[in-house]
């Protein structure tokens, strides 16, 4: 096949270019900058290329490849694409090149080795949606957290150290966890079919037990809660965003934070049915509880990054909640909004990191009548505040609707309760907006201020046309994800939560009944 | 005809004359003459690294009482790698901190020797033979630097313990021959599987004590207080190979008595062991966590590694065996390679023991700084360094077993170590040094072993296969 080895090519393209990069001279800086964007563009076109040769009517896998790596474990380098991760593969592709230009007047330490981490994190997250083999998402999902510790910890601000000490012990405790489950899920086929596999298809059609299934999942989901991340597993988030640079943050709301909510939906659910139906209704209060919590915490924080880092848990909580209502609508939504929360939240760190590179604060009181000022990228501003909190006609508002609608259908009260966190995000981007862009400038140092730069406009025109094709065209991306969720729904709607117990000694019985009646007709 | 006896025992010769050889030329070396004497050993250790390659799969035997089955080639050759890089390192360092060439090489030499043949003993007598070689000279080594009081504490704490620690297992010997009627394996094995342990609770106590001589050697919770001292009081090259060496030597002999022959009393030694491994894992990463002092805080980091090795032995199972095998390659490779970058861009006179000695290093240094934080991050267990591979061939093989809740705590504790190896990182990348001091520079041959050792770790994290089959193949012959 022609395609065969498409997706390895995508993943190997920018930790190759990373490699290449360490061979020019570092003092060198314009060239190493135009280098990594170039990589970057190559990158973003390679994932184009995948989409356009995605099959949008199938649910399985695509471009498949398949190689035996460690024979003795049954484990394969297995790389494919499905509905699912197919966008988020293209929006890694997408927010890198402008992750990266938008690095050039604020990063001048250590240029190249900046790009080079740059570069290894857009591979291994790539690496992360593209693995179709636990052991190799595994390496994947860790091996992602270095480049990242040291973006924060070298480039961040301030309090940077701690930011990325953090961020990465956080995401390592919870990730350990799953390490095991993922091991002992690999011995479970080995005692069933005798022989070890680490090969995602190949796990779905085993048959684990319910107390087990309770377990992993729990394993699973608790590294995925802590990426997303779910309240109360969230603290990480504010120290890591705010003290990244405008490049990390962006990189780490647009693309990695996903990887959270991916997770859940390509594994956690799908391998272990029971166990999710069984603990949805709680991760789901989790999330509106995140929901409420971030807009909450948002709304007081002087400081613009941190409210915009806040206003991820909030928008993060919609989408766990999408995931767990397990229907279209909610699933549909909830890949919608990683989608636009990667594009809208993306755009407010760069316009947050611009404002910054100008002023070199980001407290709210110290801006005010922008307006005046910079009135060009005010409108920007406005665009993507607008997107982000869910104006008809900009993408926010798909996501957001499609996830209350599923919601709605499966349990109104937590709809009810999401739904004020749409009316609270347009309160505390508002107030922020307007706080920061109307009235006169009070704050003289504003007087002078810069309006948006030819190549700021470069960075900042993607996202916004974005914003808007997402909002007015969403089918472009709906339909090809449809059939991929189609198969999740229908696996989850077989489950049965009855047999699911904390111990092997509480588990009852399997049922033969096949069809939850929560779950009935969910699948449509 | 002696030579087919002497097979076995080849790669053992060739270390030891190499020793002689080592002695000799110091012994003629005029007062000022530079000699590469260090040269002679990394010929010795060839020659034991070919014919161990040579005797492979040939299960060859001397005497009755050594065995060169593939298990013990496996870690011979581990042991061979630790000494080239030992040796390569260490030339860049002997002269310039005025240890004695002649006898520092010489009794490395015979350390490795005596290492050697505790890799391949199958005689609980030879075992205790090759630990006295490798122990003895162990010691002088770490009291090297006769002039530093530190060294010579560390010296005398090593031999007290280590001396009480080999009265402990030579009477388990005893016990174990009273009982058995011999002291080869084989014998111990037959004797142990024809007798129930309701008959003779006496192998309780040989078991007991031949447990506590091994822990002491692979320094195991509660048998580790000499650790911390001896590595801290060390040269820190002496550190690194002792650090690696002695640990796989142990392990060898650790894993095929207990194993072979003691397996079949599995039922009264695996809660003993798992306790301990369960022990040193905790204590070895908790108290890393507080060390100020770079090498000390190493020392407490491979407490923990023996504690993960350990866990492979509990699994008493062949994906543990041979999980312990590559596990001892990769923590060699590496751990070694940490304290040779501590021992070349430290001086006598300004040795970089601290944590915050390695302030911007990278800002000075960049790629000594990164081959640093490779060897850390690997030793922490992230992927795509072995490191990652072999804690998670360690874990399968105890969930394998039926081990999860040794896994579970073996991982966490992993999270636990990862922070005292992130703050190295953080010292050398994160924050900028005031006073603009560069430590000295790496000679071209210790920096080209550390570049190949880096590459050794990227390339068994990502294609470990054909490693694991071999190590998986080379312990068939232990149960």
């Amino acid at each position: 096949m022609a395609l065969g080895s498409l997706l390895s090519i995508v993943i190997a393209l920018p930790l190759v270019g990373a490699t290449l990069l360490l061979l020019v001279d570092g003092r060198r800086e314009a060239l190493v900058r135009n280098l990594a964007l170039g990589v970057s563009l190559v990158e973003f076109a390679a994932t184009l290329l995948v989409w356009a040769n995605f099959d949008a009517t199938s649910a399985d896998f695509q471009m498949v490849q398949r190689v035996p790596w460690i024979p003795a474990f049954g484990i394969d380098y297995t790389v494919g694409v499905d509905g699912i991760s197919l966008f988020l593969v293209v929006l890694t592709g997408f927010l890198t090149p402008i992750a990266l230009l938008s690095t050039w007047q604020s990063v001048h330490k250590k240029v190249k080795a900046f790009c080079f981490f740059m570069l290894v994190l857009e591979g291994a997250m790539i690496g992360v949606f593209l693995s179709l083999d636990l052991f190799l998402f595994y390496l994947f999902w860790d091996a992602m957290l270095i480049p990242m510790y040291f973006l924060i910890g070298v480039w961040g601000y301030e309090r940077r150290i701690y930011a990325a000490v953090k961020f990465m012990l956080y995401t390592m405790a919870g990730s350990v966890l799953m390490l095991i489950a993922i091991i002992a899920l690999a011995g479970l086929h080995a005692e069933s079919t005798g022989s070890y596999s680490f090969a995602y298809e190949q796990l779905l059609t085993l048959d684990v037990p319910g107390h087990l299934q309770l377990w992993f999942f729990l394993a699973f989901a608790l590294a995925f809660a802590i990426k997303v991340p779910l309240f109360p597993f969230h603290t990480w988030l504010p120290d890591a965003h705010v003290e990244a640079p405008t490049a990390g943050s962006v990189i780490l709301a647009g693309v990695l934070l996903k990887m959270g909510t991916y997770g859940l939906l390509r594994f956690a659910f799908p391998l272990f049915p029971d166990a999710a139906v069984y603990v949805a209704p709680y991760l789901a209060l989790l999330a509106v509880i995140g929901i409420v919590y971030g807009a909450l915490v948002a709304m007081v924080q002087p400081d613009m990054k941190k409210l915009v880092a806040y206003s991820s848990v909030s928008h993060l909580g919609f989408v766990v909640l999408g995931l767990a209502t397990m229907n279209m609508q909610g699933m549909q939504g909830a890949v919608y909004q990683m989608l636009n929360h990667g594009v809208s939240t993306g755009a407010l760190f760069l316009i947050v990191g611009m404002l910054s590179d100008r002023r070199h604060t980001r407290l709210i009181s110290e801006f005010g009548g922008l307006k005046r000022v910079a009135p060009r990228l005010v409108a920007v501003f406005l665009i993507i505040t607008l997107s982000s909190i869910g104006l008809p006609g900009l993408n926010g508002f798909i996501g957001e609707f499609l996830i209350l609608l599923g919601a709605f259908r499966w349990n109104p009260w937590f709809a009810a309760v999401a739904a004020s966190g749409v009316i609270l995000s347009a309160v505390y981007m508002l107030w922020m907006f307007q706080r920061v862009n109307y009235g006169s400038v009070t704050n003289p140092k504003n007087q002078g201020m810069k309006d948006l730069t030819p190549r700021e406009w470069a960075v900042l025109l993607p996202t916004v046309v974005m914003a808007i094709v997402m909002g007015v065209a969403p089918s472009v991306f709906l339909n090809p994800m449809k059939p991929a969720l189609e198969r999740v729904i229908a696996r989850m709607a077989g489950a049965e939560p009855a047999r699911v117990a904390w111990t092997r000694d509480a588990a009852p019985a399997v049922q033969t009944s096949s069809v939850s009646p929560r779950l009935r007709g969910a699948g449509e | 005809m002696i030579g087919p006896a002497l097979n076995a025992v080849i790669p053992v010769i060739c270390v030891a004359l190499a020793g002689l050889a080592c002695l000799l030329a110091e012994a003629f070396r005029a007062r000022d003459e530079r000699m590469p004497i260090g040269g002679l050993g990394l010929i010795g250790l060839a020659g034991a690294g070919i014919s161990a390659v040579l005797l492979w799969g040939r299960d060859a035997t001397s005497f009755g009482v050594v065995r060169a089955d593939e298990f013990g080639l496996f870690v011979t050759l581990v042991l061979i790698a630790v000494g080239i890089l030992t040796i390569v390192y260490s030339s860049a360092v002997v002269e310039r901190d005025h240890l004695p060439a002649g006898e520092y090489y010489a009794l490395m030499l015979f350390a490795l020797s005596g290492m050697m043949l505790m890799a391949v003993a199958d005689d609980l007598l030879v075992i205790f033979l090759a630990l006295e070689v490798f122990s003895l000279a162990v010691y002088v080594l770490t009291g090297l630097r006769r002039a530093s009081a530190a060294s010579t504490e560390g010296a005398f704490k090593y031999f007290l313990l280590g001396g009480f620690a080999s009265a402990f297992f030579l009477y388990g010997v005893a016990f174990a021959f009273g009982l058995s009627g011999g002291t080869q394996l084989g014998v111990v094995a037959r004797a142990v599987a024809a007798q129930s342990m309701m008959e003779n609770p006496l192998w309780l106590v040989a078991l007991g004590l031949l447990t506590v001589g091994f822990a002491f050697k692979v320094a195991v919770v509660p048998f580790h207080m000499w650790t911390p001292d001896a590595y801290e009081g060390a040269p820190t090259i002496v550190t690194g190979f002792m650090s690696t060496a002695v640990k796989a030597a142990a392990f060898a002999a650790f894993a095929r008595v207990f194993l072979g022959a003691l397996e079949p009393l599995r039922e009264d030694w695996l809660p003993v062991l798992w306790g301990l491994a369960l022990c040193t894992m905790v204590l070895g990463t908790v108290v890393g966590v507080v060390q100020t002092n770079l090498k000390r805080m190493l020392a407490y980091s491979s407490i923990a590694h023996g504690g993960y090795l350990l866990v492979a032995l509990v699994a008493v199972s062949r994906t543990g065996a041979s999980a312990l095998a590559f596990y001892l390659l990769v923590y060699g490779i590496t751990n070694l390679a940490a304290f040779a970058l501590m021992a070349l861009l430290g001086s006598e006179e300004r040795p970089l023991d601290d944590v915050k000695d390695y302030t911007g290093l990278w800002y000075s240094r960049p790629v000594a700084a990164s081959l640093m934080a490779v060897f850390l991050l690997s030793l922490g267990g992230f992927p795509p360094m072995a490191g990652f591979v072999a804690k998670w061939y360690v874990f399968a093989a105890a969930i394998e077993s039926g081990q999860t809740l040794l896994a579970i705590v073996g991982v966490l504790t992993s999270v636990v170590s990862v922070y005292f190896y992130l703050r190295v990182v953080v010292a050398m990348f994160m924050t900028e040094r005031a006073d603009g001091d560069v430590p000295t520079s790496i000679a071209w041959l210790p920096a080209a072993a550390l570049v190949v050792s880096a590459i050794a770790l990227f390339y068994l994290g990502l294609l470990p296969a054909g490693l694991m089959e071999i190590a998986a193949a080379s312990v068939s012959g232990l149960f």
